[in-house]
């Protein structure tokens, strides 16, 4: 439980940030996917290039109909937020039962989904709100949309010399986020994100397969509305073509069964 | 009025709250060193060469030693203090435990060398570069497994990976009588294996003094001096009297830290080896891996009823995982402490129980709260309840149908069971009807019946447990005559300063329990004094004559008792001193409330007097010392025998599995209580530890030896949102044999309350089909179990 030797950095700016990122280097924001990796030497960065204290990176906004949120946003911040409680009620669930108090106050929204853990809890709210992830390089900035960035397990689209800055979070009319805690880790076991706007209803799951994703196969079932009669025949399709997750705690069908109950949840929420 | 029985507050509570006690790693001596461990990675491997020459080169590393160096230097194996002998009297196979290995690793953690440096950092950093070149081999993990045809061998010298098989009861009556029941309950299932978790890892810091040729040992241990006895005269062959132990401020142990471990050794030996103090302190990995195991059971049992429901017989057929090797008193765990209490609570007049001890290549397994009384309360209190669901018996009443009827153990004789054990006294139907009374039994009967028939899916369960357990171990003569090495007593001395001021020596250790605040209720009362002019000193062998330690809920009965002895003859020559002072003969004087007064006339002499007299003596007559200190040892003269009734109710969500603990009754009897307070907390944090067994805690290896269930990201304990408000009482009836009557309260909790859950759970889910669910009841197997009956 004791990492390897490291270089410390604390830059002032992002750009400050950006120029020290290397090969050997990983960023810190509230160290609590990454220190806890570290002090098991799964992973040992030459160097930690703290951002924590980066003040531009910290808000939460409204810029015309969307949600901006600064990466180094706390899970605390994003949870008590009347803001996107209003507009993104899903981001604001998830944030308010990421681990516990402790984890809330340190870890940070950038951080979460950087790491991409397969049972995070934002990813399905992202997905679901159709978020954008917004991210600068040395080579510039983009803006990736939520469903081209989480590619598989702790794999994303960001590049290795990109920060995120910013979350775009789209008002949603409703939305809501449920969850089957593991009941050590309390990570998702099964985490559903259900969101409708103008019309459209999104369907997202984390904790089920490698990386988060959409379920077309409800979203396209839900034509007929959120009926209960729809919503329980849609939410009977959850995960279904999937590569679904398997461990001791929750093997394949039970997970793909826990799937559908919270799918229902989710849809019976916003319905 | 006295301050035993009242609620004191915990003395030692201040400096526990305000971040001050004083653990060992804690103590930070000058000059020290820091120790990594080299941890194999594998279950089961043969070592073809260790490497330690990149280590050894590495910045701020001391010295690095492996098996080998340990093996040249005549370090012995770790000895276990327990001995079990093959039901065809062949020895118990002790095959060697060595503190490194060196030919052979036998389970994931198993340590092969050490490194010290000048920094945990610089220690952690070189241990990556000792390179150990394993020869993988199969392993075995379950015990079902262990002596199947084939199965990998642990030991050369342990053939079917046995070292002994032990029986006791009557087997030939018992089959008879489960032959001729009218109905016999069966199961089978495992009591699953479970990780310790105390909330301090396990520390150790060896300090030798080259001047004075002497050692120290600070170790977060519930019983030092054990630990000195072991490592002196069994591992290192140490001169006893130049070594001292120190166990401080412990933070838990449940059991995990009364064992003697390799890292108790090998800071002790490295230190004279580099002439510099080593420290070494577990990370939660090491806990994980390296802490003695509890439980691990795999158990068939056969239980007889006759046509009106009367227990006739009681089958138990146990294979017991010890884990890679025999930890210090793993053969007394699923035997003395567990076969002996298969009588239960119940008149069953036939009752046999064979156990089969079986190593694998896993953590040692030792004792856990409740150390074998747990496994034995599950066979019981499952199997009389599924008895009770399948003759469609009220499980209430099919207990007290059954109970061994009340005795005081002092009017009436204590209960002569038929697996060894004398029970001291019990009224096994009071603890019940206080416990139906307080759930409301027939109310909850009504509400559970009328679900039920509403069909609204709420599945509301009842479960119970009746358990009766040994505490104050060990009685000699008892244990003896089963065929233990010795018994387990305890010391205690009494020293009372010239100003009247008491500090007490006991050799029993408080790592949680609240002993600085019990004992010195028991002093004040005793000798009455002030309850703050009383200090409680533990843990190291400096200053307490011996001690056998804190387990098995032995410390107010053995140690408590210890105590009480001493103050017997303190106040014995302080009545002879009171006699000189008030120049009356001693038959004569009273002792209450502080002061001896001569019978019958306001003549008196206070306590505070009588010490100062005792320090400061004039004209003492002939034969009467100065002084006042006394030191006893008390071997008891029989276990002491908790018991109670507990009933949990429960609910269970069908569709996730999820298991929600409504309410949970606890009544149990320990005897007169001393700190109701301390005993509440016993109580409760025991129920926890239950209801983690019950529900969530489970130690899971893959089959090749790999622990999955290595850290909290997967192992799961019991938190406080999982429980609801814990509603406790008692019956008290009084230990006949110790002067406090006192019978022990820390493990009730533990051993009482899995049963009533499981018992809960498939009470509530009976109806629908399920008959069997396996601890833990995770919502996954829940789910199952109702996928599979509907
Ligand atoms: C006890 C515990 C319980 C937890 N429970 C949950 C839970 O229930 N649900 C859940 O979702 N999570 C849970 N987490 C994880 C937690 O949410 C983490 O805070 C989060 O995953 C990482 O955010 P961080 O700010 O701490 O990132 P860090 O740990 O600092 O960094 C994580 C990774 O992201 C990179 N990174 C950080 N910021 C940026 C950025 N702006 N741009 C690019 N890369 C960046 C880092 O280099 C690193 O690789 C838990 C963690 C702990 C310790």
């Amino acid at each position: 439980m004791i990492p390897v030797a490291f270089d410390y950095h604390r830059p002032a700016s992002v750009d400050e940030a950006i120029e020290l990122l290397s090969d050997d280097a990983k960023l810190l924001a509230g160290g609590h996917s990454l220190l806890p990796a570290m002090k098991l030497r799964l992973s040992s960065p030459g160097a930690l290039i703290d951002i924590g204290r980066i003040a531009e990176l910290n808000y939460i906004r409204e810029d015309g109909g969307t949600i901006a949120i600064g990466a180094t946003t706390t899970h605390q911040q994003i949870a008590s937020s009347d803001l996107v409680s209003a507009n993104a009620s899903a981001l604001a669930q998830a944030a308010s039962v990421i681990g516990d108090p402790q984890v809330r106050n340190k870890g940070t929204i950038g951080g979460s989904l950087a790491h991409a853990d397969p049972a995070a809890d934002y990813p399905a709210a992202i997905l679901a709100l159709g978020a954008e992830i917004v991210v600068r390089g040395s080579d510039g900035g983009r803006s990736i949309p939520a469903d081209e960035f989480f590619i598989d397990l702790f794999l994303t689209a960001l590049a290795p010399d990109e920060i995120i800055t910013e979350v775009r979070v789209p008002a949603a009319d409703k939305s809501a986020y449920v969850k089957f805690p593991h009941p050590a880790s309390r990570f998702a076991v099964v985490g559903c994100a259900a969101a409708s706007a103008g019309g459209a209803v999104k369907v997202a799951f984390t904790g089920v397969a490698n990386a988060a994703f959409r379920d077309s196969g409800v979203e396209a079932a839900l034509s007929g509305g959120l009926s209960e009669e729809g919503i329980a025949a849609a939410a009977a399709r959850a995960a279904d073509g999937q590569e679904v997750l398997a461990d001791h705690f929750a093997g394949e069908e039970y997970r793909r069964h826990l799937a559908k109950v919270f799918a229902r949840k989710a849809l019976a929420t916003i319905a | 009025m006295g301050v035993i029985g009242q609620s004191i507050k915990r003395v030692e509570d201040q400096r526990f709250i305000t971040g001050k006690g004083r653990y060992t790693d804690d103590i930070a001596l000058p000059n020290s060193t820091f120790a990594a461990l080299v941890r194999s990675p594998h279950a089961h491997a043969a070592i073809n060469n260790v490497d330690t020459t990149a280590a050894a080169a590495a910045d701020g590393v001391v010295a690095v030693f492996t098996g080998a160096d340990l093996e040249a230097a005549g370090v012995g194996g770790l000895p276990c203090g327990w001995q079990v002998d093959f039901k065809s009297g062949d020895t118990m196979k002790e095959p060697a435990h060595p503190v490194l290995a060196a030919t052979k690793v036998r389970h994931v953690g198993d340590p092969v060398a050490i490194v010290l440096a000048e920094s945990r950092e610089q220690a952690a950093d070189a241990a990556e570069l000792v390179v150990v070149d394993y020869e993988v081999l199969d392993a075995v993990v379950a015990a079902t497994q262990a002596t199947a045809e084939g199965a990998p061998q642990l030991f050369d010298d342990v053939p079917n990976n046995t070292p002994f098989d032990w029986e006791l009861g009557d087997q030939a009556a018992t089959d008879a009588a489960l032959a001729s029941a009218a109905h016999v309950t069966t199961l089978e299932y495992d009591n699953q294996r479970l990780i310790p978790n105390a909330i301090e890892p396990r520390c150790a810091i060896g300090d030798y003094d080259g001047a004075r040729d002497h050692y120290t040992l600070y170790t977060s241990s519930q019983n030092p001096h054990v630990i000195r006895l072991l490592m002196t005269a069994f591992v290192l062959g140490l001169p006893e009297h130049k070594v001292r132990v120190v166990s401080p401020d412990v933070g838990g142990g449940f059991g995990s830290k009364i064992f003697h471990y390799a890292e108790e050794v090998l800071v002790t030996w490295c230190s004279r080896q580099i002439g510099r103090p080593v420290k070494w302190t577990a990370s939660r990995s090491e806990a994980f891996l390296t802490d003695a195991h509890g439980r691990d059971h795999h158990t068939r049992v056969d239980l007889g009823l006759d046509a009106d429901g009367n227990f006739v017989g009681l089958r138990v057929k146990t294979v017991a995982n010890l884990g890679a090797y025999l930890s210090t008193f793993a053969p007394c765990v699923p035997t003395y402490l567990y076969g002996t209490l298969l009588q239960g609570l119940y008149t069953t007049p036939a009752v046999h129980v064979d156990v089969t001890g079986v190593f694998t290549n896993t953590t040692p397994v030792d004792a856990l709260r409740g150390a074998g009384r747990p496994e034995a309360t599950y066979v019981l209190e499952r199997t009389v309840e599924q008895a009770a669901l399948e003759t469609g018996r009220d499980p209430a009443q099919l207990r007290s149908q059954n109970f061994i009827p009340a005795f005081d153990g002092v009017e009436q004789e204590g209960y002569q069971t038929q697996v060894a054990l004398q029970y001291d006294s019990g009224n096994y139907g009071a603890a019940l009807e206080k416990a139906l009374a307080a759930i409301g039994y027939d109310e909850l009967r009504a509400e559970q019946a009328q679900a039920r028939a509403a069909g609204n899916g709420r599945h509301i369960g009842i479960g119970f447990s009746t358990y009766i357990e040994a505490c104050g171990i060990a009685p000699s003569a008892v244990v003896g005559a089963l065929g233990a090495r010795a018994g387990l007593f305890e010391s205690a001395g009494v020293r009372v300063q010239p100003t009247g001021k008491v500090t007490v020596f006991t050799g029993s250790h408080s790592h949680g329990q609240g002993h600085e605040t019990t004992f010195a209720q028991v002093v004040a009362d005793g000798l009455g004094v002030g309850i703050e002019d009383v200090d409680i000193i533990h843990g190291d062998t400096e200053s307490v004559p011996f001690g056998m330690g804190t387990y098995g809920s032995r410390s107010l009965a053995v140690g408590g008792t210890a105590i009480v002895k001493s103050m017997d003859k303190i106040k014995e020559k302080g009545a002879k001193i009171a006699a000189h002072l008030l120049e009356a003969a001693e038959e004569d004087l009273e002792f209450a409330e502080g002061s001896w007064t001569v019978k019958g006339t306001d003549q008196s002499i206070a306590f505070g007097e009588v010490a100062l007299a005792a320090y400061v003596p004039h004209n003492f007559p002939e034969g009467l010392e100065p002084g006042l200190e006394f030191t006893s040892f008390y071997d008891p003269a029989n276990f002491t025998f908790p018991f109670g009734a507990h009933i949990a109710v429960v609910e269970v969500d069908a569709e996730t599995g999820v298991v929600a603990v409504r309410r949970y009754v606890a009544v149990d009897d320990v005897g007169n209580i001393v700190n109701p307070m301390i005993v509440e907390g016993q109580v409760h944090g025991g129920i926890t530890h239950g209801i983690g067994q019950a529900l969530f805690e489970e130690a899971v290896y893959d089959d090749s030896g790999q622990l999955i269930s290595g850290s909290y990201m997967d192992y799961v304990l019991p938190r406080a949102d999982d429980l609801p408000s814990f509603e406790t009482d008692h019956t008290v009836t009084p230990c006949p044999h110790n002067p406090l009557g006192v019978k022990g309260a820390g493990e009730t909790g533990t051993i009482g309350s899995p049963p009533a859950i499981v018992n809960a759970v498939l009470d509530a889910l009976w109806p629908l089909g399920v008959r069997d669910l396996a601890m833990p009841l995770t919502p996954q197997k829940v789910w199952q179990a109702i996928q599979q009956a509907s």
